[in-house]
């Protein structure tokens, strides 16, 4: 790859949202957010329902494109290098995209030739993160026969087949039960440093952000902060997360500003 | 993009579409039940109402059954190819699209894969349907099996290309039923399938004939026609390549985010 197609790239950044903007007819979906997110850093984007979170996961898949500002995964911007920036990125959409009638086995492996995964090494990895997510036993059992919370066990082995730098989890733990919910999160928390792997989690649960690196809180398409779990308590002088949450989202935005 | 991984994706797709089909055993027989109505119950019924004089590529007299079989196979072929774009919208609704168009492929390339897929199970249905026409003693020439071969590609890919093109603009599967009535029925009576177009002109039709002649599924049923009797026709032929280049042209600038349709959706959330 010519040096010039890239994109300015600094330190270990593997994902960098630069002034991105999307408005629906007049609506305005996200307004200027800018997010960088560092190898191995799992960042929890909070805002409640219909704060931006899927359409800034859309644009960052690429499904759509943002009206203004730059979208830059692993040095490729999305909108001129769509098909590297994708190779990049590793998806668990909100809405379960599994083929029901597939066995566990064959939707991974019909993911891993989209991505151009030999056979043998595909095998190889599919045992790996079968195992690794204790569903090998499950492998060549139909996909619609697994509960909620490993139908979202397989989505996530499926993400990281192709051993992406850049996981995108788009509420990903909505219809699991507390425990599975909590065991899923600590599960890609693990996973996200132990693989060096970028994280950004789509949320609007409170209890799902106490793992991350940092909060990034989302609000009607604005970024209102950006920063650690405890810096957020801090600046917003409350006791915990979900204090901090409320105190942002339930005031105008003007005053929140002047808070963060 | 690599060669290996092209033909990777190609299989992956295709392999999927074919599962799918073979999953649902009770398409293949709809997809025969169809035409074959057409031609024991309508085309016996209408035998001695349609009389077809000779007309190219037909050297002699030939009976109504056998003119109308270029058409259903045509019918075939254009049903496959609305059904392939249904299989997008639902894969759209389920999620499932999600998954291919964030793949690490270009968009054409994976619109071009459905439509090879598409094509695949059109020309095998169209197949299972000669064989049901030889069973039922239908006399068509055995080298047509073989030179229609390449019509019926290039006629299943560009009415696939057709539905690929119109499953953009379809949002939702309820959509879907209106937009076969006003497509897939309109295509097949304003052209050659039923009647030779002559028939139209003789009775006046002046706009029903000019609608025909410029049906890009006339040309599709022609081009199997004429290949069936081992004759070349280029009108058809070129008619369709164009089309195809139309309506894939189409559907590619529909699903591209930065240029087509794609590009004004999305919902907020």
């Amino acid at each position: 790859m010519n040096q010039t197609n890239k994109s300015d790239n600094s330190g270990d950044t593997v994902l960098q949202i630069t002034s991105v903007s999307k408005s629906y007819g007049k609506r305005k979906a996200l307004e200027e957010i800018n997010l960088q997110i560092n190898a191995g850093e799992f960042v929890a984007l909070l805002g409640p329902n219909g704060a931006g979170k899927t359409t800034l996961f859309q644009l960052l898949t690429g499904l759509f494109v943002a009206d203004q500002g730059s979208i830059v995964i692993e040095s490729y911007d999305i909108r001129r290098f769509a098909v590297k920036a994708l190779a990049g990125i590793g998806v668990v959409f909100q809405q379960p995209t599994l083929d029901l009638d597939l066995s566990v086995g064959a939707n991974l492996k019909l993911h891993s030739r989209l991505h151009g995964i030999e056979s043998k090494e595909s095998e190889n990895r599919i045992q790996h993160e079968l195992e690794r997510l204790e569903l090998l036993d499950r492998i060549n059992d139909p996909v619609r026969s697994l509960s909620g919370g490993n139908k979202r066990k397989v989505e996530l082995a499926r993400a990281l087949l192709h051993r992406p730098q850049v996981l995108l989890m788009d509420e990903a733990s909505i219809g699991l039960d507390p425990a599975a919910r909590q065991s899923l999160v600590k599960y890609v928390s693990q996973l996200c440093h132990s693989r060096n792997v970028a994280l950004l989690w789509a949320t609007h649960l409170v209890d799902e952000v106490e793992h991350a690196d940092r909060v990034a809180v989302l609000h009607q398409g604005q970024l209102l902060a950006d920063t650690t779990p405890d810096q957020l308590i801090l600046k917003t002088n409350t006791q915990g997360i979900s204090e901090a949450f409320l105190k942002l989202t339930q005031t105008d935005l003007k005053n929140k500003e002047a808070m963060i | 993009m690599k060669l290996k991984h092209a033909v990777m994706a190609l299989q992956a797709i295709s392999s999927r579409e074919i599962n799918k089909f073979v999953r649902q055993r009770g398409r293949l027989f709809s997809a025969l039940v169809r035409p074959a109505l057409w031609l024991f119950v309508f085309a016996v019924g209408f035998q001695n109402v349609l009389g077809i004089s000779i007309m190219a590529p037909y050297e002699t007299y030939i009976e109504y059954q056998v003119y109308i079989v270029p058409g259903l196979l045509g019918i075939i072929l254009l049903f496959n190819g609305m059904q392939s774009s249904l299989a997008m919208v639902y894969d759209r609704e389920m999620g499932l699209m999600r998954l291919l168009l964030t793949s690490p492929l270009p968009r054409w390339y994976l619109l071009l894969t459905k439509l090879i897929a598409g094509t695949v199970l059109s020309v095998l249905q169209a197949y299972a349907f000669l064989i049901l026409c030889a069973l039922f003693q239908i006399e068509l020439p055995l080298i047509g099996w073989l030179k229609a071969l390449p019509a019926l590609i290039l006629g299943a890919m560009m009415l696939g290309a057709v539905g690929l093109a119109l499953s953009v603009y379809i949002k939702q599967l309820e959509n879907f039923a209106g937009t076969m009535n006003f497509v897939i029925f309109p295509m097949f009576f304003i052209s050659s399938a039923l009647y030779p177009l002559w028939k139209l002109e003789d009775a006046g039709a002046e706009i029903l004939h000019l609608l025909a002649q410029y049906n890009p599924f006339t040309h599709v049923v022609e081009l199997i026609r004429f290949s069936f009797y081992n004759q070349f026709n280029a009108t058809s032929f070129y008619t369709v390549i164009i089309c195809l280049f139309i309506f894939f042209s189409l559907a590619v600038w529909g699903y591209d985010p930065q240029r087509g349709m794609a590009r004004k959706g999305g919902k907020p959330g």
